[in-house]
């Protein structure tokens, strides 16, 4: 009798601890919710094709004008250049370490890899900082901002193409060598394609997150107003950064081009996640859905 | 930051299979193209270290520069005027004061974050049909794909506002606590940039607690049931205690992502030099938040202190990353003998 009917206080507890839950779900979302909406309805007054399309080239603060042009353009560069070189070399090393790595370079490597992992982004900024600026001597560009954007997105993408690589099945590799191919366009031909969607899924998800890294930034790319297209020399906007400068500023002209900024770099980085997330899911096999 | 769910914790327990280390069996010998791509791979991997050394090395040199001409001792000093701007040049600066303020936004962070992280979790996991819970889990993701700017814009502009409420609440429930008295004025305040912290961690602590949970061992569960207990009782029973260690985890590595968050706790901030204790007024200052203010007014040495900090910011989410691994890792032995 007590095992179907449990006590009232029981029933109580039971109910309680669903509430919670439940309750704590609602708790998560209300600032998504409310990032989501401030950004939208305050970013949307100063939106438009104008604002995409214009610098702050000669643009006092005051001024309800200007827009993000020279800061979306060197986001744009900075990150390519970052998962330009990130990905080739990033598939390198997961390779290695999934197809050849033994011993103590592959724990090295691994070990590493961790360690950037939970690298704190400031600190990657400070690494290019000591290292390219300070020790080389190099002047602030859009380049050593890439440097520093590389190291942040390199361990995300090794983990996950490493991740993906390990899915694909030993019987496929089989196969292949039992065919007589040779195992470097076994895994060109075989396991690399076998992995790809994922692959590509994790790529796009480390280059949304290095899109919106503005720490790093702060320290290495200086400050520009105007249009710089070349990411190699002088000052580069960015727009993570224009985001705060402008919020730096009291006046409500720049408070509004800040929101509007926001409203940019969520649209870009939501769209690289949602991408990336539909190849994973389009491409998962049925039952996993 | 964006949805980089950590991996290793989620991995499951069955590794995956070895992979194939045969030659192609026809040739003994392996191709030159064999030779040439596995050359390549090696090289990256090597390359991967060149340039941790190569940066670790540049970073120290920096840090210890400054701190040979630092006047005042780099650990214990509240002070922060590496250029001496306020003792005609005399460089004093000290790593205490961020290094506190640092931990204090970071642990409160945790304790508001974590519970809500873990709650959502059993919701998703235990009590919503499975594509529901992975309907929420996507949605609760999207909050790690907003990047930490707008954060700190919706910290500053949205939130701070409603935190003066909150925070004179508590003052009045708790003020005879020291740390939770205040001046009379609220927000902008190490509270504020802890409860943003919170919202920043919420989604990593949140889908690594989903993955852990998820795979709890059916028959368990089943068990708990055949015993006749409630829902909750079968939580209680099975879920937690199969979760504990990895979800311990999850939450260390949180508390390690808010030690280094910068812009947001920047933003939010109104920094104040020297210690601050009271935690609901406006001031405070974190090691992170310090390098992002004081970066564009620091001349050469100030530069070199800000990297000193830097390095012992890099120490600290070094050891707490080395902590939840060893959670991690010591549950896994257990559970091996």
């Amino acid at each position: 009798m007590s095992l179907s009917h449990p006590s009232p206080i029981r029933k109580a507890k039971n109910t309680a601890a669903m509430a919670a839950m439940g309750l704590a779900l609602v708790v998560a979302l209300i600032p998504l919710v409310s990032i989501l909406w401030t950004v939208i309805l305050k970013g949307a007054k100063d939106f438009n094709a104008y604002f995409l399309t214009h610098s702050m080239r000669n643009v006092a603060e005051q001024q309800d004008s200007g827009g993000a042009y020279h800061a979306i353009l060197g986001t744009l560069e900075q990150v390519g250049i970052a998962a330009a070189i990130t990905i080739p070399l990033s598939l390198l090393v997961a390779i290695y370490l999934v197809e050849y790595g033994r011993g103590r370079l592959a724990q090295a490597v691994t070990f590493f890899v961790d360690v950037m992992m939970g690298l704190p982004s400031i600190v990657a900024g400070l690494f290019i900082l000591s290292f390219w600026i300070l020790g080389l001597g190099y002047q602030v560009s859009g380049f050593a901002a890439s440097l520093a954007l590389l190291i942040l997105m390199m361990p995300v993408a090794i983990r996950s193409t490493e991740e993906m690589l390990r899915l694909v099945s030993p019987a496929l590799r089989e196969a292949s060598y039992a065919l007589g191919v040779p195992k470097w366009r076994t895994i060109v031909k075989v396991v690399l394609p076998t992995a790809l969607p994922g692959i590509v899924t994790g790529m796009m998800l480390g280059i949304a997150r290095i899109m919106g890294e503005t720490a790093p930034v702060l320290l290495l790319v200086g400050a520009a107003n105007s249009i710089n297209g070349n990411p190699f020399s002088d000052p580069q906007g960015s727009l993570p950064l224009f985001v705060f400068n402008e919020s730096q500023n009291s006046l409500q002209a720049a408070i509004d081009r800040g929101w509007a900024a926001a409203l940019t770099l969520i649209i870009i980085v939501m769209l690289l996640n949602l991408f990336a997330r539909l190849i994973a899911w389009w491409k998962a096999p049925a039952a996993a859905r | 930051m964006s949805s980089d769910t950590p991996p290793v914790l989620a991995e499951p327990e069955g590794q995956a299979p070895e992979p194939v280390r045969a030659r192609s069996a026809l040739t003994e010998k392996a191709g030159l193209g064999d030779r040439a791509f596995a050359g390549s791979a090696r090289a990256a991997a090597v390359f991967i270290l060149v340039i941790m050394a190569a940066i670790a090395g540049f970073l120290i040199y920096q840090a210890v520069n400054a701190i040979s001409q630092d006047k005042v001792n780099f650990l214990t000093s509240f002070a922060w005027d590496p250029d001496g701007n306020n003792t005609n040049g005399v460089p004093t600066f000290g790593i205490a004061a961020i290094a506190w303020g640092t931990l204090v936004t970071s642990v409160v962070g945790v304790l508001l974050g974590a519970p809500v992280a873990i709650g959502v979790a059993l919701f998703i996991t235990q009590y919503v049909p499975r594509k529901l819970g992975s309907f929420f889990g996507y949605i609760v993701d999207l909050l790690a794909a907003v990047p930490s700017v707008v954060y700190g814009l919706w910290g500053l502009l949205v939130l701070d506002r409603h935190m003066s409420g909150v925070s004179k609440l508590i003052e009045d429930v708790l003020g005879w606590i020291p740390m939770f008295k205040t001046n009379g004025t609220y927000g902008s305040s190490m509270f504020t940039a802890g409860v943003v912290l919170a919202i920043m961690i919420l989604p990593i602590v949140a889908a690594i607690s989903r993955e852990i949970y998820k795979q709890t061992p059916r028959e368990q569960i089943e068990a708990a049931y055949a015993l006749g207990a409630t829902k909750w009782e079968m939580i209680r029973l099975a879920v937690l205690p199969y979760g504990r260690s990895g979800v311990t985890s999850a939450v260390i590595l949180g508390f390690g992502r808010a030690l280094g968050e910068t812009i947001a706790v920047a933003m939010v901030l109104t920094t104040v030099p020297g210690l601050v204790t009271r935690i609901l007024q406006p001031g405070g200052n974190t090691i992170a938040a310090n390098i992002a203010v004081q970066f564009g007014e620091a001349f050469t040495t100030g530069r070199q202190a800000l990297i000193a900090s830097g390095l012992v910011l890099f120490l600290m989410t070094l050891i707490v990353n080395y902590v939840a691994r060893l959670v991690i890792r010591r549950s896994t032995n257990k559970a091996g003998a």
